[in-house]
């Protein structure tokens, strides 16, 4: 998602930190962002969030799903955020959008615009418009607060015109496509491009279907809207980027599925759960065009088996889950370790323990993706922090496996999984890494457990020179792979096992610092926290304070130097998605506390299952930080 | 398989593969333990097989009929309590041109294991299971198995088995295992007709050997044993196709009969997913990997 231009010096000064971050539309005509170019309207928008709430069965995400793409596809920068019902069909449901011209980094805390289907969406989302805001509603079904004068609400018979412009039969469907439409006017919405993809959506199904869309989208469109479009909306046009890649729009999960098949990755099995289903469900039908094969298995501990059998069989493969089935995997993946198989393991982190929250965002696995086997297993733990990187960690992930011969785990999240962003198309040319079975005969001097360097297992079919075949094996074992009860054996293989990611450590590059180099405090994150972390350094700074964000992707293990940089300020905070326990520290915190033994990191941890909003960050800073004081010296 | 490119290994030296170059760690099982029969009437199958020696795969999960892959010479694995099906179906479905072939015991395969092994014969993946049943945990020091008789005393029934065990061959002919047979570890000549049929099977093959524990559960196959006063009673005019009879037949009482019980012919999984790609290639036209993954990126702009 990143564009150029984006590291502390040209970041937007914000007037004091607790200016919300959307923009204030209807009054200033002040430029919104250094170096924005002058709008030619007053009313311009740097970035919009719109809110959509209704039912899960109005397809709201369907719309929600439109927008996104056509803002990905006009070159604006983009994010969503949307929940859907636990239950399987009903329920309040939400769908918001991002777009902007800037470089968007979280959803945002708050909508500049809500369009509220139901009265019970209005009851519950209103409270999420910003002051001046725009309430839109379906004057047929909510009856607003008349003395609420915070907002400017429009009523439109979003029913009823539909109804109209559908002809009676297929009742009020179609509501999201009126509204759609109305955006799209609002909004001064690239109108071929947002109907192509409309018909790209429904042009499969019968003509009805399409046209009865196409009819709602019209009404919407056609509906008179010009005062309030003069009054309120003007997106910035974003400025055209030269010999730039073009930009996708994907959701995380998408991404995470492209990015196994990027790195070589051809082979893997699954059990479904929410939210990592769609992971599988995609390979299941991709893999087969690669020449792959994804099994669907009937559990978790079958997924984890066939992956590990997969690699073992030469063929680097993926399993996944989501907390509890992540759980199920850990005997195996304790053979994993031991046996020495490459293996990539995903875990779309939910709201926990147990079946807990399962459409909820958590990150509440850290310590299970660490710890959660028996016995001595190092592990090699990785979390992607935004969609684009959803991507990239799987290469890495698919990298490190192979190399250092040893299971993978990826933390994403169930906010990262369906959530879509706009990012550069990546360089597959480049980045593509084509799978090759290693058949070939294996020296005379081949051990599969060589204590002087990193094991690189005998891919069965390969001949052996010296006609010892080796057994790959969960006992603990000598060189050759014979089961060894032998306790000096035991700890020099604990240390093979161990130092091998010691060398995986000290060759990882040392993640940059964003924001002050040294000062009052750095924000710790890891993972989907990266965007609302990295907005409320940019609140704190612009309130005075000097504030930087470190963000890791290697969980497990660490680049090395991290000690260093912590040293260079008063606070480390580290922001996560998991309880902050007994002792007050989230599970991240917990570990750089055991890791580094520096009492000055702390933790600014919450478990309401959404995703930070950038003020909750900065109010958690401020509760643990006196920054007037601090900053007042900077 | 184009993604995955197949370099052929040197020519095989072309020396019959013999036991001496199957023969591995000297088995760590107790003396007179059925397990060295079994592994004995394997080496014989290889023999006869002949497969390429790297080409052959040997696994199990964890007992003492499961340490079977440190004592044969070929590549293997020694993975967990119950789990080799799934592994080695794994092994089997990304590499058709290995031999698959699990071993293990009546704990492993019918109580932790069971759900994979009703599920890799409902798949029907192309592998060969001999399962080597002695009645008993012998691992772990006789506690009861899943195919304990009622009555058997063992450490964790003292007083005797209460809960009804498992009809093996019921189980597999009705999972949909497609090669189903039984045979006795002190009956060597019918124990290595199964295993070479169930090799030569295309589809998952099983065969549960009757294998004693003289540890823990001595002359418990007595009664199907003639040199101690026993009857082995093969199976005689069965249509092996007919899985109706097949149960039938599973169903006599103990000891039972020996034999194939079911055979039949359908679809491997192998087979299938070989389809499901070369449909999907067809739809493709054989696009390259990078062509096909930019595709995807250019449907997401
Ligand atoms: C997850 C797990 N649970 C329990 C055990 C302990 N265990 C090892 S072997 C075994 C039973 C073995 O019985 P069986 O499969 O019949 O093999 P046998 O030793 O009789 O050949 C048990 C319970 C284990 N290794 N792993
Ligand atoms: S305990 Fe029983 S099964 Fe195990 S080796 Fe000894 S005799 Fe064989
Ligand atoms: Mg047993």
């Amino acid at each position: 998602m990143a564009r150029g231009g984006t590291d502390c010096d040209t970041a937007p000064h914000y007037p004091h930190q607790i200016t919300p971050v959307s923009i204030m539309v209807s009054s200033s005509s002040e430029p919104l962002t250094d170096g924005a170019p002058a709008a030619s309207v007053p009313r311009s928008l740097q970035d919009v969030v719109i809110r959509l709430a209704g039912n899960s069965q109005d397809g709201i995400q369907t719309i929600g799903g439109f927008l996104a793409r056509l803002a990905g596809r006009s070159d604006q920068d983009v994010m969503t955020y949307m929940t859907i019902p636990a239950t399987i069909s009903g329920g309040p449901s939400i769908f918001q959008v991002r777009m902007g011209t800037g470089e968007i980094l979280s959803a945002g805390d708050q909508a500049d615009l809500l369009v509220a289907f139901y009265q019970e969406s209005y009851a519950s989302h209103i409270g999420f418009l910003r002051p001046g805001g725009v309430l839109i509603y379906d004057s047929d079904h909510v009856k607003i607060d008349a003395d609420d004068h915070r907002f400017t609400p429009v009523g439109i018979p979003i029913t009823g015109r539909t109804v109209e412009a559908v002809g009676g039969s297929s009742k009020d469907k179609g509501k999201n496509l009126f509204v759609l439409g109305l955006l799209a006017r609002l909004f001064e919405l690239d109108v071929a491009k947002l109907t192509g993809l409309v018909k790209d959506r429904f042009g499969g199904r019968s003509e009805d279907i399409l046209r009865n869309a196409m009819l709602a989208f019209d009404a919407g469109y056609g509906y008179p809207s010009d005062n309030l479009r003069q009054s309120f909306f003007r997106l910035e046009a974003p400025a055209a980027t030269e010999g730039g890649r073009p930009k996708v729009t994907l959701d995380g999960n998408t991404a995470l599925s492209y990015g196994l098949i990027a790195a070589g990755v051809r082979y893997g099995a699954g059990y479904p759960i929410t939210p990592w289903s769609s992971i599988m469900e995609t390979l299941r039908t991709e893999l087969s065009k690669y020449g792959g094969i994804f099994v669907q298995t009937e559990d978790e501990l079958a997924a984890i088996s066939y992956a590990l059998g997969f690699s073992y069989a030469g063929h680097l493969a993926v399993t996944g889950s989501s907390g509890p089935g992540l759980s199920l995997k850990m005997e195996a993946l304790g053979w994993g370790t031991m046996a020495e198989i490459p293996l990539i393991v995903i875990n779309v982190q939910r709201g926990g323990p147990s079946t807990g929250m399962p459409t909820n965002v958590e990150q509440s696995d850290l310590l299970q993706a660490l710890y959660g086997s028996h016995g001595d297993t190092p592990r090699v733990v990785l979390a992607p922090k935004n969609v684009e990187e959803c991507f990239y960690v799987a290469l890495e992930a698919a990298r490190i496996a192979r190399k250092f011969s040893t299971p993978v785990i990826i933390l994403s999240d169930q906010g990262l999984s369906s959530r879509i962003e706009a990012f550069d198309e990546p360089e597959l040319e480049k980045l593509m890494v084509d799978p090759k079975l290693n058949l070939s005969e294996r020296g005379l001097d081949f051990k599969p457990y060589p204590l002087d360097r990193i094991t690189k297992h005998a891919t069965p079919g390969s001949r052996i020179a010296s006609g010892k075949y080796p057994t790959v094996t969960g006992l603990e074992h000598d060189e050759m792979g014979h089961p060894s009860g032998n306790s000096a054996m035991h700890q020099k293989m604990n240390e093979k096992r161990r130092e091998k990611l010691k060398a995986l450590a000290a060759e990882l590059p040392l993640p940059e610092v964003y924001g002050d180099a040294e000062g009052d405090v750095l924000l710790v994150g890891w993972g989907s926290t990266w965007g609302p972390v990295r907005e409320a350094v940019g609140r704190l700074r612009a309130g005075g304070a000097k504030v930087g964000q470190l963000h890791l992707m290697h969980l497990n293990p660490m680049p090395l130097g991290i000690d260093a940089i912590f040293r260079r300020y008063r606070h480390v905070l580290v922001v996560e998605m998991n309880d902050p326990g007994i002792y007050g520290f989230g599970q991240m915190a917990m570990l750089l506390r055991a890791q580094l033994a520096m009492p000055h990191i702390a933790s600014v941890a919450k478990t309401d299952g959404l995703t930070f909003k950038v003020n909750e960050i900065v109010v958690g800073v401020n509760k643990r930080v006196d920054l007037n004081r601090e900053g007042a010296r900077a | 398989m184009s993604s995955a490119t197949l370099t052929p290994p040197p020519a095989a030296p072309g020396a019959p593969l013999t036991k001496k170059a199957l023969t591995a760690d000297h088995p760590t099982w107790c003396p007179g333990c059925g397990d060295f029969a079994v592994l004995a009437s394997f080496y014989r199958v290889l023999e006869r097989l002949q497969y390429p020696q790297e080409s052959i795969v040997t696994m199990a999960g964890i007992g003492c009929s499961s340490r079977f892959p440190y004592f044969v010479n070929t590549h293997g694995g020694h993975f967990i309590h119950g789990r080799s099906l799934p592994f080695s179906a794994a092994v089997s479905l990304g590499r058709d041109d290995l031999h698959v072939f699990v071993f293990g015991g009546d704990g492993d395969g019918f109580s932790i294991g069971g759900n994979h092994l009703v599920h890799t014969a409902r798949k029907n993946v192309n592998l060969t299971y001999v399962i080597m049943d002695n009645f008993v945990y012998g691992l772990t020091k006789k506690q009861t198995s899943p195919t304990s008789p009622i009555g058997f005393k063992s450490k964790t029934d003292p007083t005797g088995a209460i809960d009804q065990p498992i009809n093996p061959m019921r189980t597999l002919v009705n999972s949909g295992a497609t090669f189903v047979a039984r045979s006795h570890a002190t009956q060597v000549n019918h124990m290595i007709e199964m295993m070479e049929r169930a090799a030569r099977h295309d589809g998952f093959s099983v065969v549960e050997i009757l294998s004693e524990c003289v540890e823990f559960y001595e002359g418990a196959f007595d009664g199907a044993n003639p040199r101690k006063g026993g009857q082995f009673k093969l199976i005689e005019n069965h249509d092996p196709s007919d899985q109706v009879a097949a149960y039938k037949l599973a169903s006599e009482p103990w000891p039972g009969l020996f034999g194939v019980f079911y055979e039949a012919t359908r679809p491997t999984k192998n087979a299938l997913e070989a389809g499901l790609i070369a449909k999907a290639r067809e739809r493709t036209k054989g696009a390259g990997d990078l062509e096909l993954l930019q595709a995807s990126f250019r449907k997401a702009r």
